[in-house]
């Protein structure tokens, strides 16, 4: 597999080189590493406005996209998912399910969300309130389920407040910081509100 | 510089008050205003950046323009200029600066600005600005302190100069994109200023580096107000839209939008893109202007027979949320 090291490269740059190696590449992998979060975001969209699929790995303070391109036609795929289409939204406000014994608490909710990812309905929202916003961050142990549960179309939104309240800023990991307008909006506009 | 590294240092500097000085780091405005005496106080800026389009004497052009933005959005008059450079003139032929300086004296005199120095530094990599002396009347500064709950927000130029930029770097801009924003970034602000001091204007600032939600946030922190902005009626570069979609965004638009997303309640049928363009960097952008709302109307149909054809009401001012902005 071709692999383009574009860490600290100035913006534009990875796209520049990354269009490049597609242009080159007929079918098949491409890995592109970079170590800031705005050229993956712009790599990632790039990639998947010329029709491939991305997959985001992070290791240490580098990111690996790794894309791939479909043999056939240069396919434009619409670049962003339509907000408008929200129906389903997961909202967690804890980092354990249910009250009881915390350690079983936690393994549910691995299990909740490993298990939400084998369903045709994909959640379009996951809200994440209270000690809920610790799954987002480092050292949280289903970062790489709520990575695919994103991949799949999953936008993670971690509230604000409690991000500053555990004192996690900088360390959210997957997902974005979101504010009560927000959260109350999504969870107004879906069609359903699912809990674990 | 990102608004988050700026506000770390900023922060640690002990800067003594002084009653002359009207404006100044305080309220994040566009210029700082020191009064003379009764009929005069002094406004004063400085701005110098990197090329953003591949001309010499376009760049000279929109560098002064963007400088001498700052003064008109104080409602000031621009007086004096004196050129900031930095060229590697070992490397790269002595025609090239004297193109963006010939492109920067022509945006000089035609905003009636006289050129009376600067100062030049080699430098691997080019940089041209400007630093302008102004004045304006003691009671007639135009701060971004003074927005009314009521008041309607106008904006006259369109936004995505930032990300049309890194299409053009990246060398998948169209000729036509790069068209457009070369035209809205030569363009001064001074008509626009003129009419929004006639029509009695409470607050303006201009929209540049820190994208259009940051310097509304400016406006909306000074003014102790909320914003609302109908997203629908920003006017926008549409190519700018279609490069968002190919991650043409600077990187200046993720810190911008990791600095200010905390104050932007965002509706969710608002689209994404939209969002990316309203963090976007601008370089020589309109003016932000804050009217009474029986005078907006008038603001627009006039701004729009005078060459900003795109202005248009974005928003308005309200009491909640305070400080923040409801992107709807």
């Amino acid at each position: 597999m071709a692999v383009l090291d574009c860490r600290g490269l100035a913006c534009p740059q990875p796209v520049v080189s990354t269009k490049q190696a597609l242009d080159q590449l007929k079918e098949g992998e491409l890995m592109v590493i970079v170590n800031n979060a705005s050229s993956c975001n712009n790599v990632e969209r790039f990639a998947l406005s010329e029709g491939c699929s991305v997959k985001i790995r992070e290791a240490g303070e580098d990111l690996y996209v790794h894309i791939h391109k479909a043999v056939g036609e240069h396919v434009r795929k619409a670049t962003q998912p339509d907000l408008k289409a929200k129906k389903v939204v997961v909202y967690i406000n804890s980092q354990h399910v249910g009250s009881g014994d915390e350690d079983l608490g936690s393994f549910l909710m691995k299990a909740f969300l490993k298990t939400l990812l084998d369903f045709e309905t994909q959640p379009n929202r996951i809200i994440l309130v209270n000690s809920g916003v610790q799954l987002a961050t480092e050292g949280s142990k289903v970062l790489e389920t709520l990575q695919m549960l994103s991949e799949k179309g999953a936008e993670i939104i971690c509230c604000g407040t409690c991000v500053d309240f555990y004192e996690l800023k900088g360390k959210v990991k997957v997902g974005r910081i979101s504010n009560m307008y927000e959260i109350i909006d999504s969870m107004l506009e879906a069609d359903r509100v699912i809990r674990p | 510089m990102g608004p988050e590294d700026l506000d770390q240092v900023l922060k640690e500097l002990p800067i003594p008050k002084d009653p002359k000085v009207l404006v100044g780091l305080d309220t994040s405005d566009d210029a700082g205003v020191y009064q003379l005496n009764e009929e005069v106080a002094l406004v004063q800026t400085v701005d110098f950046f990197t090329p953003i389009v591949d001309d010499p004497f376009t760049f000279g052009q929109v560098a002064v323009a963007n400088a001498l933005s700052d003064v008109y959005a104080m409602g000031g008059t621009p007086l004096t200029g004196m050129n900031l450079v930095a060229f590697p003139i070992k490397t790269l032929p002595s025609s090239i600066l004297k193109e963006i300086l010939l492109g920067g004296l022509s945006k000089m005199k035609e905003a009636g600005v006289a050129l009376v120095g600067g100062h030049t530094i080699e430098d691997p990599e080019i940089k041209y600005g400007l630093a302008v002396t102004g004045i304006v009347h003691p009671d007639k500064i135009l701060t971004n302190a003074k927005a009314r709950v009521g008041d309607k927000l106008v904006l006259t130029k369109p936004l995505g100069t930032g990300i049309i930029s890194t299409a053009l770097k990246a060398g998948m801009a169209s000729q036509e994109a790069v068209r457009k924003i070369v035209e809205s970034m030569v363009t001064l602000n001074r008509t626009a200023a003129e009419w929004m001091k006639k029509l009695g204007a409470h607050a303006c600032t201009d929209i540049t580096g820190f994208s259009f939600i940051g310097h509304v946030l400016e406006m909306a922190t000074a003014s102790r107000v909320g914003v609302v902005i109908h997203s629908g009626d920003v006017p926008v570069f549409p190519e700018a839209v279609e490069y968002a979609g190919m991650g043409l965004i600077p990187g200046g638009a993720h810190s911008n939008q990791d600095f200010f997303s905390c104050k932007v309640e965002i509706h969710s049928d608002v689209q994404n893109l939209l969002v990316d363009i309203f963090y976007d960097p601008q370089t020589s952008g309109g003016l932000l202007i804050s009217v009474p709302s029986s005078e907006a109307e008038k603001l627009i149909a006039t701004l729009k027979k005078e060459g900003h054809g795109h202005s248009s009401i974005v928003g308005e001012v309200v009491e909640e949320p305070l400080g923040k902005i409801r992107l709807l």
